[in-house]
């Protein structure tokens, strides 16, 4: 019985790294680009989210109204003013971008926030659990951001698949010139992709954050969580996330079980040994 | 008869070699004419100098874009304190120690992150320095989160007296920033920096041409990390104490040298010396302003990116084709054709 409860809040746990690594895995699926500054957004959409709490009274979950169009905007200028012009350079200028942006990010939350930590408040939620036969008690809140993973990875589904937009993004991720000959523009695509990984980045940067305690610092480790996820889940394997999540958070609960000072570790453990095993994932899709 | 000759050596190399020489003296006999300010400032541009020429064999000639080269830097500050410490090993046999430890760790470190490519090698290497940290923190020798100490009696072997181990540890900053400095004009030189510069421009064309790309990358990877670790050592046996996370802080040791590298230009040898200059010019200027001078360097390296990648020294070598360590050959007329 110890063991499944252990089995079960890690794959509960899973849901956050999966909605971690949606907006990763996205910009890397159709853009080819591994954006370091993942973490540091994710947590830049906590701070605006505070700030939008403070500013009207609202709940953090209520605030997501105003925190997903404005992390779609900002993604949206980022890719267009910026990244769209290293794409076309090879490895290192997107990489170094995106780290400087990282850098600007965190060094600009230490400028105007400092360095205290905060958490949102979300109410009753955060504490109400489930009573299961055998003791296992499973918390209302981790369930719901469970819920929210497959939503989004739902959402994503269709969207690839059933939509005129979907079928651009995938053209462009199979052969962005092909696709851009048919009349596809690709960088306002881009730009459009980034948008939309931003909304996911929004989404579990509150949610994130009404469970855990975020600083300035903060980002740099949800940047490693989410590309863990990616990687065990398999390189552009949407679904895939969320299993890489969910063995990711396994390994982590397994890790706590033993001593809370493992937890960490043992998933970093985990991703190397998928890595050394399994180097392209567990259901890998695109090449790199 | 001959017509063409191929040279290495310019008139520019060898002015500057000249000044370097001359420079350099001024800055061995530091001790006699600066004070004790004068001395660490130069000191911390020396290993940061070391630090970013060693990034820059990695990411801007074999291709290595790591971010987790703080792991080396940690693993040296830690064999140090813990061999001399724990084991009571002399000073300097343990610093020298660190390079050699950290080699044997970072071939089964490689074989992970080997397996990653391009910006997900960087972050492998990233997740590589976190289970670095983690594990110091978790092993009580190591004296967990709150880290160690070098104890007064191991400073005493260096030197007795404060001034003359100032002056000691001063002149090993300077010599390992030479060292180093040397390795990488001399490993360019070679065949093997051949091989590197194939890589840098292209790897794809220089693996069809028959360098073993896997190989020289993997050579380096090692190199570096025993450099990277010796000058770890070396930082940490000045501040005296070593935590977790000062010793594996992706901030101080890779952040702000992958910009000097990217600033003062990728893929040169005098590229991370100018970007040096810059980062501590502007982090002196700024130094009442927190840490604007990092959203600053940030910005900088930004800009460089998207509109000069080859950074200020390669703009300057461009534009007025020079350059101060001979690395390449070029093709010179001899004298009664021209």
């Amino acid at each position: 019985m110890e063991w499944l409860n252990t089995f079960i809040q890690g794959s509960l746990l899973g849901g956050i790294y999966a909605l971690f690594a949606i907006g990763l895995s996205l910009s890397f699926g159709i853009m080819r680009l591994v954006n370091i500054a993942h973490g540091d957004l994710i947590v830049l959409s906590a701070y605006v989210a505070m700030v939008i709490g403070q500013g009207t009274g609202l709940d953090p979950i209520s605030c997501l109204v105003i925190v997903v169009p404005l992390m779609f905007a900002l993604g949206y200028a980022l890719q267009r003013g910026l990244l769209n012009q290293t794409l076309s350079g090879g490895l290192l200028p997107p990489l170094l971008v995106t780290f400087g942006i990282s850098i600007i990010i965190q060094n600009g939350l230490l400028q105007v926030f400092g360095a205290y930590t905060h958490r949102l408040q979300e109410g009753a939620i955060e504490t109400a659990s489930l009573q299961f036969p055998g003791g296992i008690l499973i918390g209302v809140y981790p369930l719901v951001v469970f819920g929210v993973a497959l939503l989004a990875l739902g959402s994503l589904q269709l969207l690839f698949y059933r939509t005129g937009l979907g079928r651009a993004f995938r053209a462009v991720s199979d052969d962005a010139d092909t696709a851009e000959l048919m009349g596809v523009d690709n960088r306002k695509l881009y730009a459009v992709a980034l948008g939309i990984a931003m909304i996911f980045t929004a989404i579990a940067g509150v949610l994130f954050a009404i469970r855990t305690n975020f600083d300035p610092a903060a980002g740099p480790i949800r940047l490693i969580l989410a590309f863990e996820a990616v990687i065990i889940g398999g390189l552009g394997s949407m679904w895939g996330t969320l299993i890489g999540g969910m063995v990711l958070g396994i390994a982590q609960a397994v890790g706590a079980a033993v001593s809370p000072t493992w937890q960490i570790l043992a998933g970093h453990i985990a991703f190397l040994i998928i890595l050394i095993v399994r180097p392209s994932g567990l259901f890998p899709r695109t090449r790199d | 008869m001959e017509t063409v000759r191929v040279e290495r050596g310019t008139r520019a190399s060898r002015i500057f070699a000249l000044v370097a020489v001359i420079a350099l003296a001024a800055l061995v006999a530091l001790p006699w004419w600066g004070d004790a300010g004068d001395m660490r400032l130069i000191a911390e541009m020396a290993y940061y100098l070391a630090l970013a020429q060693l990034w820059n064999l990695l990411a801007g000639y074999a291709g290595l874009v790591s971010v987790g080269q703080q792991a080396y830097v940690g693993l040296g500050g830690y064999v140090l304190f813990y061999l001399t410490g724990a084991l009571s090993v002399n000073v300097y046999v343990a610093l020298l120690l660190a390079a050699p430890f950290a080699g044997l760790l970072s071939i089964p470190v490689s074989i992970a992150v080997f397996r990653l490519r391009g910006a997900y090698f960087a972050v492998g290497t990233w997740v590589v320095s976190e289970v670095f940290a983690l594990a110091a923190s978790l092993i009580p020798v190591l004296g967990g989160g709150s880290g160690l100490s070098l104890t007064p009696d191991i400073m005493r072997e260096i030197a007795p007296d404060r001034a003359d181990r100032d002056m000691i540890l001063y002149l090993m900053s300077l010599a390992t920033a030479v060292v180093v400095f040397a390795i990488a004009y001399l490993l360019l030189r070679s065949r093997h920096g051949l091989a590197l510069t194939a890589i840098r421009d292209s790897e794809p064309a220089s693996a069809s041409l028959g360098v073993n790309t896997f190989r020289t990358k993997f050579i380096i990877y090692i190199v570096t990390a025993m450099c990277t670790a010796l000058v770890g050592g070396l930082i940490f046996l000045q501040k005296l104490r070593i935590s977790p996370e000062a010793g594996f802080s992706i901030n101080d040791w890779t952040v702000v040298v992958i910009f000097m590298v990217v600033i003062g230009g990728i893929g040169t040898i005098e590229g991370p010396f100018i970007g040096m200059l810059v980062f501590i010019v502007l982090r002196e200027l700024l130094a009442d302003y927190g840490s604007y001078y990092l959203i600053l360097m940030g910005a900088i390296a930004i800009v460089v990116m998207l509109r000069a990648p080859s950074g200020i020294w390669g703009w300057v070598s461009n534009r007025f084709n020079i350059q101060l360590f001979p690395v390449g050959r070029r093709l010179a007329l001899v004298d009664w054709l021209r």
